[in-house]
Formats: C-alpha cells, sequence, structure tokens
C-alpha cells in the first residue's frame, strides 16, 4: 500500500482507510456466518436423503415378512403408506416437510420416533465429547505453551514423546487397555456405564448426567457420573491433546520470534502479560483451526469408545443401526452428526472473527 | 551531561564476535546517528542497550544509564527501565505493533504499567501522545486495529509508543527503512522535533547515509563490529577521516553526497 506525502495527508480529514459503518461489525459477521450454516444445514439434509436411498437393498423387504412380500397387494399398499410410490423428488419434500416439524420417521428397530431415540442417545454422548474436548483444549493447549517455552529441554522432551504417543495408539486399542488397567487391575475407576444403577438417576433436565445430578443438588450421582466419565473421557480425547499440543508449540514458537513480541519486550511489558496478551492471542488462530478439526475426528471416535465402556450414547445407537439396515435411524444420525460438524464450524469462524479483528473489518 | 554512554561494548553469539569494543555516547536533545552496512553490528549495538540480544548472547564492557550499568542490571529492574527509561521504534511498523491490539490499547498498557495510570487518565494522555505524532483524528484512531492505518502513520503510532512513558533515551532502528520515499521525511522531521523539544537523546540506527545527513547532529560509522569513525555529521561526512566512511560516501548516487 502506498502512502501519500504529509501535506496532502494532514488536508484529509482522516488518515484512516474510509470504514463504512452500519451495524456493530461483529454482529453483521455472525449474521453473515449464521445465514451461511442455515444454508449448509439445508445441504445435509439433501446429501443424507440421497445418500440413504442410493444404499442398495430395498426398504420393503427389510420390513415387511416373507409372506407379505409375495402378495403385491401388500407391497403396494405398504409403499404408498410410507410414499414410496411417489418419484424421489416429492419423498425428498415429504421428508424435508417431516424434519421441518420435527419428524424424522419412526425406527424400524425400536418401533419408536427416531426423534426420541435421538433424544435419549445424544445427551449421552454429548457429555462424553464434550468432556473429551474440554479435557484436549485446557491440557493441549497447557502442554503446547509449555513445550515451546522449555524449548529443547526436559519438559519439551517430554511431551513430545506424549504428544507422539497420543497421535500413533488407535483408540480401541487405548480403550481395551485403559478399561483392564483402571478398572480391572488397579480398580480406580467405575466400570461401564454413565451413573451407578444403584444410586438411581437425577431428573432429567438436559440430559447430562453430570449437570442434572448437580441442577438436583445429588453429589453421590455427581462424583458416581464423574468417575464414569473420566476414563472414556482421557481415551477420547488423547488424541487431540497429542495433536494440540504439537500444534500449539509450533504456534507459539513462531509467534515467539515476531517482531511485534520483540517491541512488547521493550516496552518493558511483565512476561505473564507477554505470553497471554501478545503470544496466545496470536497462536489461537492456528490453534482454533486444529481444535475444530479434531473434534470432527474425535466424534468418529465416540463409536469406539462407547462400545468399550457400554455408554449408551449415539455412537451404539449408529452402530446398531447401520447393521439392521435402519434406515430412518440411519439418517437421523447423518443429520445429526452433520449438524454438529456446522456448529463445531460456525462456532470456529466466529472465533477467528472475535480474535482477529482484521477478520470481521474485512 | 550525558544521557547513555556505551563503553567497550561487546557481544558474542555463539562464538563469534558480533560487536568488538563499541563505543557511543548519546546526549540529551541529540540525534546520533550510526552508520555502517548490514552485519556491521549497528542494530545490535540498539538491541544490546535494551537487553534484547537473541538467546545465548554474552555481552562485556558498559552500557550506562545515569548510575547505572544496563548489562548487569537485574532483570526485574531492566524491566523498568525498558519502555519507561528506553525506548525503542523498530524497523518494521507492519511487524512490530500487535495486528490484533487495538491502538489504544498498545498505547496505554505500558503507561499503566510503568506509571500506575488509570484507564482514563492513560486514554487521555494517548490521544494527547497521537495528535503530537500528528495522527489526524486521535479519538477514532485510539479505537482502531493497526492494519486500518498506512504504514508511515503506522511508524507514527510507534513512535508515539515508544514515547508513552516519557523515555530520555529513545533508538531507533531503521524507522523510515521500511516506509515510502514519500513518507520518509515527514517521519524523520517528526523524531527531529520530537527530539528538540523533549530532550530526548536519540540513537538513529541507519544504513542511509540521505537519512544521516538529514537530521544527526552526530554521526558515528561501523564495520565489522567497531566504530571506525565518529564526530560531528558536517566533519564525519564532508572530510571523512576513515577510508571506509570515504567509500561508503562514494557509493551514494551524485545527488546524496552533499
Amino acid at each position: 500500500m502506498s502512502d501519500t506525502p504529509d501535506a496532502v495527508k494532514a488536508t484529509r480529514p482522516e488518515g484512516l482507510r474510509p470504514g463504512r459503518r452500519q451495524a456493530h461489525p461483529l454482529a453483521r459477521f455472525l449474521v453473515r456466518r449464521i445465514l451461511l450454516a442455515v444454508l449448509m444445514a439445508w445441504g445435509i439434509t439433501l446429501v443424507t436423503f440421497v445418500l440413504t436411498n442410493l444404499v442398495p437393498g430395498d426398504p420393503v423387504a427389510a420390513n415387511l415378512g416373507q409372506r407379505a412380500l409375495g402378495d403385491p397387494a401388500i407391497v403396494a399398499q405398504w409403499r404408498a403408506e410410507h410414499g414410496l410410490d411417489k418419484p424421489l423428488w416429492q419423498q425428498y419434500l415429504l421428508h424435508l416437510q417431516g424434519l421441518l416439524q420435527g419428524d424424522l420417521g419412526t425406527s424400524q428397530q425400536s418401533h419408536r420416533p427416531v426423534s426420541q431415540d435421538l433424544a435419549e442417545f445424544v445427551p449421552a454422548t454429548l457429555e462424553l465429547a464434550g468432556a473429551a474436548i474440554l479435557v484436549s483444549l485446557v491440557l493441549g493447549v497447557a502442554f503446547g505453551v509449555i513445550a515451546a517455552l522449555r524449548r529443547d529441554r526436559l519438559p519439551d522432551h517430554a511431551l513430545r514423546l506424549l504428544s507422539l504417543v497420543g497421535i500413533s495408539v488407535p483408540t480401541f486399542w487405548l480403550a481395551l487397555i485403559a478399561f483392564y488397567v483402571f478398572f480391572y487391575r488397579l480398580q480406580l475407576t467405575p466400570g461401564s456405564g454413565r451413573v451407578d444403577a444403584a444410586l438411581g438417576s437425577a431428573p432429567a433436565v438436559t440430559g447430562l448426567q453430570t449437570v442434572d445430578a448437580l441442577l438436583a443438588g445429588r453429589w453421590d450421582i455427581f462424583t458416581s457420573a464423574v468417575g464414569h466419565l473420566i476414563t472414556p473421557a482421557l481415551v477420547l480425547a488423547l488424541y487431540t491433546i497429542g495433536l494440540l499440543t504439537r500444534f500449539t508449540r509450533s504456534a507459539v514458537l513462531e509467534v515467539l520470534g515476531q517482531d511485534y513480541v520483540r517491541a512488547a519486550r521493550a516496552k518493558g511489558l511483565p512476561g505473564r502479560v507477554i505470553l497471554f496478551r501478545y503470544v496466545l492471542r496470536s497462536a489461537l488462530v492456528p490453534i482454533i483451526t486444529v481444535a475444530g478439526l479434531a473434534f470432527g475426528s474425535l466424534l468418529s471416535g465416540t463409536v469406539l469408545v462407547e462400545a468399550i465402556f457400554a455408554w449408551p450414547g449415539v455412537g451404539q445407537y449408529a452402530y446398531k443401526s447401520a447393521t439392521t439396515l435402519d434406515l430412518p435411524a440411519i439418517m437421523g444420525v447423518g443429520l445429526v452428526v452433520g449438524v454438529v460438524y456446522l456448529v463445531i464450524n460456525l462456532i470456529v469462524d466466529v472465533l477467528y472473527g472475535v480474535i482477529d479483528p482484521r477478520v470481521r473489518l474485512q | 551531561m550525558m544521557a547513555l554512554d556505551i563503553a567497550g561494548l561487546t557481544v558474542t553469539i555463539g562464538g563469534k564476535e558480533i560487536l568488538r569494543g563499541v563505543d557511543l555516547r548519546l546526549e540529551p536533545g541529540r540525534v546520533h546517528g550510526l552508520a555502517g552496512e548490514s552485519g556491521s553490528g549497528k542494530t545490535m549495538t540498539g538491541l544490546a542497550v535494551l537487553g534484547l540480544l537473541p538467546h545465548g548472547a554474552r555481552t562485556s564492557g558498559t552500557i550506562r544509564l545515569g548510575e547505572r550499568d544496563l548489562l548487569t542490571l537485574p532483570p526485574k529492574e531492566l524491566n523498568r527501565v525498558r519502555g519507561g527509561e528506553v525506548a525503542m521504534v523498530f524497523q518494521d511498523p507492519a511487524t512490530s505493533l500487535h495486528p490484533m491490539l487495538t491502538i489504544g490499547k498498545q498505547l496505554t498498557e505500558h503507561m499503566r504499567h510503568h506509571l500506575g495510570l488509570g484507564k482514563a487518565e492513560a486514554r487521555a494522555q494517548a490521544v494527547e501522545l497521537l495528535t503530537k505524532v500528528r495522527i489526524p483524528g486521535a479519538e477514532e484512531a485510539y479505537r482502531r486495529f493497526p492494519h486500518q492505518f498506512s504504514g508511515g502513520m503506522r511508524q507514527r503510532i510507534a513512535i508515539a509508543i515508544a514515547l508513552a512513558c516519557s523515555p530520555k533515551v529513545l533508538i531507533a532502528d531503521e524507522p523510515t527503512t521500511a516506509l515510502d520515499v514519500t513518507v520518509q521525511a515527514g517521519v524523520l522531521r517528526l523524531l527531529r522535533g520530537l527530539c528538540d523539544e523533549l530532550g530526548l537523546a536519540v540513537l538513529l540506527v541507519t544504513h542511509d547515509l540521505g537519512v544521516m545527513s538529514a537530521v544527526a547532529d552526530e554521526v558515528s560509522v561501523m564495520k565489522d563490529g567497531l566504530v571506525v569513525e565518529s564526530g560531528p555529521r558536517g566533519r564525519v561526512l564532508r572530510e571523512p577521516a576513515h577510508a571506509y566512511t570515504r567509500s561508503l560516501l562514494e557509493s551514494l548516487p551524485e545527488a546524496e553526497a552533499r
């Protein structure tokens, strides 16, 4: 960008770039991102619908008995009942109409509305994945910063080993080993499930055992729920911890070499101010990018972890639905997972805008 | 009276001698130009004053600020000197300002830390400073971010930040090198004016003898980690005693060698 001589500059009312001032820039940024997310959500419904209808396999055959299949009248009636005699685009519109009314169809396995099934299983997964995300963010960023500040010294080497293990070890193996060691051998943690059945349960408000227990003031349930949560959450988080440690380390090291960090030192600011205000703020941008991606893969990890720890979550539900070709349930799970991805990406985008003024002011 | 007295300064990094006994004296209200080609140790001299040398650098000699020797000052006290008594302006304002912090934040944080000012007080002083370095619309500029300003404006802001705690010594490391030629003169005039007005002792590090001849009172020429020539601008630039200074001057285009 070129500069004009002083004389010219002085006569200009503002030496600043012209900026349109309408709504608050962050608010406008937010609205734009949310509109985009709605558009993407519609795209997800289209993709899940098309993919499930591409699956080789006849829902009629999957649902009607052998004898009923032999009777063309029954088959035709069943097809008409479920709207399968209509062209695909009409079926999609009906499907979309149902979605807008919160109707995801009926599971052929549980014979309950899919929405009801999901409402039961999704919170368990959210609790597990949420705990894993929280743990991995806190530990991953902290480890990365420590490694960068103690570069090439003992803490750095130790943390490099940890992140290497976290990234390389397969989740299902780790889950089995953790279950065996901490529950079976050391008996440090409770076994499978979300909470001790003997304690009963707190009234469901959020569906998250820990939160519900706190809301009801049931400390016994809360500690039991946290105890059940620790091992699977840590197992799930270890990969993300390793990944975040690595990326945070390199991001912090890069920022430490920036001119503005040296300028901050030249201003005589205390080390902790430089670290939090100058270094971490800049380093957060790449960290958030990686975190967003990692949380996506963390969700797929829940399927395995839930199976091993008998965690009654959406991963188990998806597994059962897939093996029995329960199409409405599969579509429902696909939709939920897609929307979760969308929300994560939305959060990442918004965080970019919050952290970096250059993003929201463009 | 001496503002800053550098004597016998040596710097060794990884077994390599970067500075080999540098002597420099800065006086209040005077601009001391430090010239020399890349790698001659000009910038290292400036960084050594604030203890900002790269990790593993070893130093000897003295850098006296009043009664204190900056080279042996405990870290905590050195931090009080940095930004408080000795301030620095860096080469490229595009990278020396934090892109995600407002101008106001970067102007007031060290004021509040060093001088213990309240938020409102610091803000009032910051706006005054921005006006002093001739940033138009200072109130508005306070809330803006660095990327919303042009290069010349950013360097003026960097100068305002350096002046925030009323330092006695200002080290300006190639402050115009990254700027458009058209705005260089304005920034230099500003530096010169502030030096006279505030009685600042300025160390102006530059490889540009044109810049030097425009504003410096004293000129020192460095080569291979040593000051080879030092004296009033007129004498050094007109009747250079050292062969290296002569070759520097001869390498200038005709119009600038005056």
